[in-house]
């Protein structure tokens, strides 16, 4: 009952959220409604007791690519009018892809619960730690997949950070570890004068 | 000595008659209230704190008109942080400019949720509470970057700017330096992080994982904005930075935001690193059998925190300010390096049973 209270109320405010992307004017504000909406997901899979896929949500979504999307957004000096101009266009191909989405999410709902109408979330066992069940599936059945898949990612970040390590002939940079390095041996000349009178 | 004594039958009777959740309510909201008041009342005395031992650093005596020994001086600052007007600049977004200092106030606050104080003693106990640290504080930048958007001022918005890309990079290795600790520990449970290092500082984590220790603690100076990464502020250059146009209570907020950091990050790294509430002397036998020093306390954890924060104000009294393209250079091209290269040091000296660890 509680839970439940707590399903609708969440799940509202995540509607509320989601409306707030699409309607408001400033792309900031955008933002900011999608942001509130990443957190009320993550609060809908905490009562569902998948503590880690919230957790996971709130981090790489919130913590990292809205802080990018937010960076990017403010760079740019959106015409606010202009940009509003084209919703008359699109609005016909964004009603059909949602169109699409909601008989695939039916499908999916009504293929996984066999025909029977389920109540509430699945009650999980004593104990269960939804990260060490995670965890359990990833590095025995899929290891393959699991490690392949990091590989590739941390190459992706090793390369990317390569590309920043380029030498151009002529770019004047400093070199640090020969700055740090300099011996005042090397670049002074200590001379003995006679003081003049 | 038991509690009941003291307080009236009528008193526990009414108590016990109120339904389960109920009880449950009041004293979480009694426990929140009781650690964001301790939280904010270190924060008073930290700012004393860092006057006083900068003061000391450079030879001067800081802070001594107010009260005792200048201990008033935090409040005073506070009261007249309170009466001062908020000027909100007319061409700015008031509801993010006003919303953005508790944007950045809030995670630092909530992150203390799953901090382990004592052996017992934690509001949330979570099993991925390691992952929710994580989390929370990579939530912080947010407040910033809206800030210097919504004030709508040139100096603000570059402070901004550099804010963002300098959290976002060294969260990276901060992220990283946390990994070893999670294959050391074992777990994503801050109790259990801290249990796995029981027995002594010898068996603490900073002894196998000294860089990933340091690379934890810098990353912690370059995400909480202190000097020598405060460029985000950057007094010299661009005036305030992110809060240059904030006044009054919403710039307390901010300042408020900033020191709860910092105790935070004084507090993650001594439950990842030096094993938080643990005694360093467990097993000297020579302190005598029960001795004080060598039970596991809150007097630790304190002494711990304290000690980070003091490391806090000697580097902000120490190192000039860098430069931005080394900010960025130490936290890319140094930092995430060497925490790949000693977590893949790490999995072979775990793979080879070398080590505290026994997985």
């Amino acid at each position: 009952m509680f839970q439940a209270i707590l399903f609708y109320a969440f799940s509202g405010l995540l509607l509320a959220a989601a409306l707030g992307v699409i309607f408001s004017r400033n792309p900031v504000h955008a933002i900011m409604f999608l942001v509130a909406a990443f957190f009320q997901s993550a609060v809908l899979w905490l009562l569902a007791e998948a503590e880690f896929l919230a957790i996971i949500l709130v981090l790489v979504y919130v913590g990292a690519v809205m802080v990018l999307f937010l960076f990017v957004v403010m760079m740019l000096d959106i015409n606010i009018e202009e940009a509003r101009g084209g919703l008359s266009k699109y609005a016909p191909l964004g009603l059909i892809i949602a169109a699409l989405m909601i008989v695939e999410l039916i499908q999916v709902i009504r293929f996984r619960s066999d025909g029977e109408v389920l109540q509430g979330f699945a009650v999980t066992p004593e104990n269960y730690s939804n990260t060490e069940a995670l965890g359990a599936v990833l590095y025995t059945e899929h290891v393959y997949a699991f490690e392949i898949a990091s590989v590739i990612l941390l190459l992706a970040i090793v390369a990317a950070i390569t590309l920043t390590m380029r030498k151009r002939p002529g770019l004047k940079a400093q070199n640090i570890s020969e700055q740090v390095a300099v011996d005042p041996k090397d670049r002074m000349r200590i001379i003995k004068m006679k003081s003049e009178s | 000595m038991n509690i009941n004594v003291l307080i009236p039958s009528i008193v526990t009777n009414q108590w016990n008659l109120l339904p389960l959740y109920l009880q449950n309510l009041v004293i979480i909201t009694t426990q929140i209230l009781a650690v964001t008041i301790c939280v904010i009342l270190t924060v008073a005395f930290t700012t004393y704190f860092e006057r006083k031992v900068i003061g000391y650093m450079q030879g001067r005596i800081g802070p001594n008109r107010v009260g005792i020994k200048g201990l008033g001086q935090p409040f005073a600052d506070v009261i007249k942080l309170l009466i001062k007007e908020v000027v909100i600049p007319s061409r700015s977004n008031r509801y993010l400019f006003i919303i953005a200092p508790l944007l950045s106030l809030i995670p630092a606050l909530a992150t203390w949720a799953v901090i382990p104080l004592t052996d017992g003693f934690v509001i949330a106990d979570i099993n991925a509470g390691l992952l929710y640290v994580l989390a929370l504080t990579s939530v912080g930048v947010y407040g910033v970057l809206l800030a210097g958007w919504a004030t709508n001022s040139k100096y603000a918005f570059l402070g901004a700017m550099r804010c963002a890309a300098q959290i976002v990079a060294y969260e990276i290795a901060m992220g990283f330096a946390l990994v070893g600790v999670l294959m050391a520990s074992g777990s994503l449970n801050l109790g259990d992080i801290i249990a796995s290092q029981s027995g002594g500082f010898s068996q603490w984590f900073i002894v196998p994982l000294f860089p990933l220790f340091m690379v934890y603690f810098i990353s912690g100076v370059a995400e909480t904005n202190r000097a020598p990464f405060d460029v985000a502020e950057g007094e010299s250059e661009i005036v305030a930075g992110f809060h240059v146009e904030y006044s009054g209570v919403a710039f307390a907020v901010f300042f408020l935001a900033e020191y709860a950091n910092i105790i935070l990050i004084a507090a993650l790294t001594s439950i990842f690193f030096l094993a938080g509430w643990s005694s360093p002397f467990e097993g000297w036998s020579f302190l005598g059998e029960g001795s004080f020093l060598r039970e596991p306390s809150f007097f630790w954890l304190a002494v711990k925190i304290c000690f980070f924060i003091f490391v806090f104000f000697w580097i902000r009294a120490t190192f000039p300010r860098y430069r931005y393209d080394q900010i960025m250079r130490l936290g890319w091209k140094i930092f995430i390096p060497v925490t790949i290269v000693w977590i893949a040091v790490e999995g072979v000296m775990v793979w080879m049973k070398v080590g505290p660890w026994s997985i």
